[in-house]
């Protein structure tokens, strides 16, 4: 046997498995929200009806706008937060340690236990609102959860409170990285430090920022256990998620196919920002070998 | 030495949702019952309706189904029974004369190509005004009888301070109160248009309309810490006298009898009615998976005999707090409020069948999320309306 067809027979059992169980999965799905499945999967085919439903459904439209709106909110948020955590951390601090271990602390918590402990410290009833109220400010009113209109921003909160450790951590890492010549030319030059973090280390640090990015954008796309648990889609449907969106259909509203529908979709938006980024890094990974 | 085997020959693994304290003691009484009777339950109890649902119909799909499985009396079973996947209970019923002691609309509700397949074992009122009967008299408001005299009530409480309604803000509870007020403002005619078949016409009525009004204007009578709170702790709230009542089902009974608060005595309970109909109730149902092995068949039968038979449906109705779904059991040993419930339910014209016994998961569910919408929002009763055209007509 050549060393090239065992390389391929211990790849085999991978390949089955991305086969049936990915693909296969991914192939099946698409193919039910082309039936008319509703709690158990059956093959009738019904073309396009459920994408017309779901796309005139304002649960849907609405999930849809509010992950983009948490996305674009909690990626930029928690990058900027979790870079100035990092300088804050590199200007050799005492007790470096301990500062690194309080901020990355939230991050060991599941998405469902920041929810409901977002979800109580933010209840005006029995959280901060009425901390301060008790305090003497009477009229101190922090209820956006209670609103329709600004429970996102509830959201975005908790899930930078989340993820701001992660975002510093690998920044620090990144800055840990920076040669110490370059602040010595820096001081040389006479320039202040917030200008060389400015335009000369952050250029630097583009591979930790877009791996940030990359890993703060997985969380915002199945982004539902925060969903749940703190604000159960609600006011309404005012927090709702697309993700949360698919699981709910599925089962508790036993609709195989608007649900399958739902998660295809969901699927070709990725692809659809995905697949310019994959072609774009191929190029540029071409054009330095060449 | 044969004990054994028997025991072996009528085992019965049932999977059901019920693991709350008294929800748990409730279904006790079932498997001391069938253990009496021969048989030996095995329990599988699997924590919320939609987990445990998911659980028994997923393992019924791949071919290793439990004997029995709890839904929910309603249509969550309709696939099963045309998937062919659920046996039959016809024999037992007729052996034992259920169809001249069940409510009709139960009957209906587990009756499929002309036979049953599921044993309801309970019944639930849904649509109960609960009010702390000492907040009530402090502000001088007598037990409403529909809701304008509710709303009177609402305003009273309002001034004096406490939180008018307790409500906890999740789509199915915003769902339930507004079936609590299309009841009284539509009466059954409306109930089962707008419910049963969904047709478009019932949208044009002035009574939908009304309903419509009355229930966004319960609305201000709610206060902020609602939308995150949860419906026992709502009920909590008129318990300690906070908020002076709440819709809710009759679950909501064992959180004041937890309390150590007697029905009628230091809480009120009644049923928001214009004209004098309008008792909406679901409950909780066994299915029966078909089994290969014919012992387990027997077992099955056993089983939904048992749960049906009238001793056991006492105990088990005063453990869950729910109604019994058999009507020839004596009534006497229940609470004042089910005393009350069972006059609803042995009047037929008081019967009706409650929106998931109506309609599928997949309909109700996008009228839920209509409701919850204009709940939440400042849309107009018009927008619900022409949204909720848009709803039945998508799920024709």
């Amino acid at each position: 046997m050549s060393s090239r067809a065992s390389a391929y027979s211990a790849l085999l059992p991978a390949f089955i498995v991305l086969a049936v169980v990915y693909i296969g999965s991914t192939v099946w799905t698409m193919w039910m929200s082309l039936t008319g499945s509703r709690m158990l999967p059956n093959n009738n085919f019904v073309g396009l009806r459920n994408y017309e439903i779901l796309f005139s459904n304002d649960r849907w439209i609405t999930s849809v706008h509010n992950l983009a709106f948490f996305g674009v909110l909690f990626v930029a948020i928690s990058l900027a937060l979790g870079f100035l955590l990092a300088v804050a951390i590199d200007q050799k601090v005492r007790s470096e340690d301990s500062w690194r271990s309080v901020y990355l602390y939230p991050y060991s918590m599941s998405f469902v236990v920041t929810g409901l402990v977002w979800q109580w410290l933010l209840n005006p009833t029995l959280g901060i609102q009425k901390l301060v109220r008790d305090m003497g400010f009477e009229t101190f009113t922090f209820d956006w959860i209670a609103h329709a209109e600004t429970v996102l921003y509830c959201l975005v909160i908790a899930g930078v409170w989340h993820a701001a450790g992660l975002v510093m951590a690998i920044m620090l890492a990144g800055l840990r990285g920076v040669d110490e010549d370059i602040w010595k030319a820096a001081r040389v030059d006479g320039l202040p430090t917030w200008r060389v973090y400015a335009s000369v280390v952050t250029p630097m640090l583009g591979a930790s920022f877009a791996t940030a990015g990359v890993l703060l954008s997985t969380s915002v796309v199945r982004l539902y256990d925060l969903s749940v648990a703190m604000t159960r889609g609600g006011p309404g449907i005012a927090s709702e998620v697309p993700a949360k969106f698919v699981m709910d259909h599925l089962f508790e509203r036993a609709n195989i196919s608007l649900a399958t529908a739902a998660a295809t979709s969901m699927l070709i938006t990725v692809i659809a920002v995905v697949a310019p980024y994959m072609y774009w890094r191929t190029r540029v990974a071409a054009r330095g070998r060449a | 030495m044969s004990i054994p085997a028997i025991a072996q020959d009528n085992k019965a693994e049932v999977i059901h949702w019920w693991t709350s304290g008294g929800e748990s003691a409730a279904v006790k009484v079932f498997a001391d019952q069938f253990g009496k009777a021969g048989g030996a339950w095995v329990d599988s109890a699997v924590a919320g309706g939609v987990n445990a649902r998911t659980a028994a119909i997923n393992r019924t799909i791949a071919g290793n189904p439990p004997a029995a499985m709890q839904f929910n009396t309603g249509k969550q079973f309709d696939e099963l029974v045309e998937g062919g996947l659920l046996t039959d209970i016809d024999a037992v019923a007729t052996a034992n004369n259920w169809k001249a002691n069940l409510p009709q609309a139960l009957i209906d509700a587990t009756t499929r190509q002309g036979k049953m397949f599921a044993a309801p074992v309970n019944i639930h009122g849904q649509n109960w005004l609960f009010y702390n009967k000492e907040l009530l008299a402090k502000v001088g408001a007598k037990e409403p009888r529909n809701w304008d005299e509710a709303i009177e009530a609402l305003d009273k409480i309002k001034a004096s301070g406490a939180i008018p309604l307790a409500f906890s803000g999740a789509k199915n509870w915003e769902r339930l109160l507004f079936n609590a007020v299309l009841v009284d403002k539509g009466g059954p005619a409306i109930w089962s248009a707008f419910w049963a078949k969904r047709d478009p016409a019932v949208l044009k009525s002035p009574e939908l309309r009304k309903a419509a009004d009355t229930y966004k204007k319960l609305k201000d009578y709610t206060d902020p810490g609602a939308s995150s709170r949860v419906w026992n702790d709502a009920t909590g709230l008129v318990i300690q006298g906070k908020a002076g009542m709440q819709i809710m089902g009759d679950w909501a009974k064992g959180e004041f009898s937890a309390a150590g608060k007697a029905p009628e005595k230091d809480y009120g309970c009644v049923i928001l009615a214009s004209g004098s109909h309008g008792f909406i109730f679901g409950g909780d149902v066994f299915a029966f998976p078909k089994l290969k092995d014919a012992n387990a068949a027997k077992a099955q039968a056993l089983l939904a005999k048992t749960m049906l038979d009238p001793a056991a449906q006492i105990e088990f109705s005063l453990k869950k707090g729910s109604l019994p779904a058999r009507l020839d059991v004596d009534a006497s040993r229940l609470d004042a409020c089910a005393q009350k419930g069972m006059k609803y339910v042995l009047d037929k014209n008081q019967q009706l069948p409650s929106d998931v016994m109506l309609a599928p998961p997949a309909v109700w569910g996008a009228i839920e999320d209509v409701i919850s919408q204009f709940w939440n929002t400042a849309m107009t009763s018009e927008q619900f309306i022409d949204k909720l055209a848009v709803a039945f007509k998508q799920n024709q």
